[in-house]
């Protein structure tokens, strides 16, 4: 879903540009105050397999693949504004050493995967853990249906990007965008819940390292 | 002796990096969408490029490209973002 220079234009690159600084100071300032012992490593290890785990796409359907983007992951283990410095950092180097997504589109790749997908995940698994009075099934239920909601929306974001730009109309963009990112979504939510069951049967306590 | 649960994370991470190759080659989502709708042609090269699409250049052997390629980007992420959170820790001790 890496949006390279030229889909969108110079107002829409700017004012996501805009977003993802703002989000940026935001989440330097919040996550300054909690990060602990376990949490550098956790930060380090998350953006490393976030970064490897994106390499892996699979093919959905049509000859069309999807890959993870991690920010629901993040947001589960470390917080949203944990989860916004982890998906821009792996989306700067992206773009700065592999020409994946445009530098001119950092902004808005940055809006989408971290702050968009990051926030919604974060919300929605909160919501359902709470439903299921925080048991192991509600977290994973929560999970998966965080992360699926966040691979929806963020293209959904990037649709909505493309369609202000002119690049294409919105009625197209958002069903062509949506409707894939509806099954890779799907991928997303499993690859959550299988690492965060992972974690559940082996460092439990690695669960609690929410910083913000 | 046990490790450390990090470095199991990041070995996982690492051995990722290595299967990459096995990785579909069907355009993603928006490049689909881009192709099907004709505004791929849109897309602008790059100003520069260092590993460009994921493959380590001056490589033969293209596997062999993309695991180079992968297993360095994991290891920037993972110098890159520990660091950055060393960072933000001690601000928080000072």
């Amino acid at each position: 879903m890496h949006i390279p220079d030229g889909f969108i234009s110079a107002p829409v690159a700017t004012a996501t540009g805009v977003i993802a600084v703002a989000a940026i100071a935001v989440a330097v300032k919040k996550t300054n105050k909690k990060m602990g012992e376990k949490q550098v490593p956790m930060m380090g290890v998350l953006a490393a397999f976030i970064f490897a785990a994106q390499m892996l796409n699979f093919p959905v359907v049509g000859g069309t693949s999807g890959h993870f983007v991690g920010a629901a992951l993040a947001a589960i283990l470390l917080g949203p504004w944990a989860t916004v410095l982890i998906l821009s950092s792996v989306l700067v180097v992206q773009s700065l050493v592999f020409q994946d997504g445009g530098l001119l589109a950092l902004g808005a790749n940055i809006t989408n995967m971290g702050v968009i997908a990051g926030f919604s995940s974060y919300y929605i698994y909160k919501g359902i853990d709470a439903l299921f009075k925080n048991s192991k099934a509600g977290t994973l239920v929560g999970a998966g249906v965080g992360a699926w909601f966040s691979v929806v929306l963020a293209s959904l974001a990037c649709a909505a990007e493309l369609s202000i730009s002119g690049t294409s109309p919105w009625a197209i963009a958002i069903t062509a965008m949506g409707g894939v990112h509806m099954l890779i979504g799907i991928g997303e939510g499993l690859i959550t819940v299988a690492v965060l069951s992972l974690i559940m049967a082996t460092r439990a306590d690695l669960l609690k390292l929410q910083v913000a | 002796m046990k490790s450390k649960w990090w470095i199991i994370g990041l070995s996982i991470a690492l051995l990722l990096a290595i299967i990459s190759p096995i990785a579909s080659k069907f355009p993603d989502g928006l490049d689909r969408f881009a192709e099907d709708h004709e505004f791929a042609d849109k897309a602008v090269e790059p100003a520069f490029t260092l590993i460009p699409d994921y493959s380590f250049p001056g490589i033969t052997s293209e596997a062999t490209a993309t695991i180079i390629a992968g297993v360095l980007g994991t290891l920037i992420l993972f110098g890159l973002v520990f660091g950055l959170a060393s960072l933000l820790k001690s601000n928080n001790e000072a």
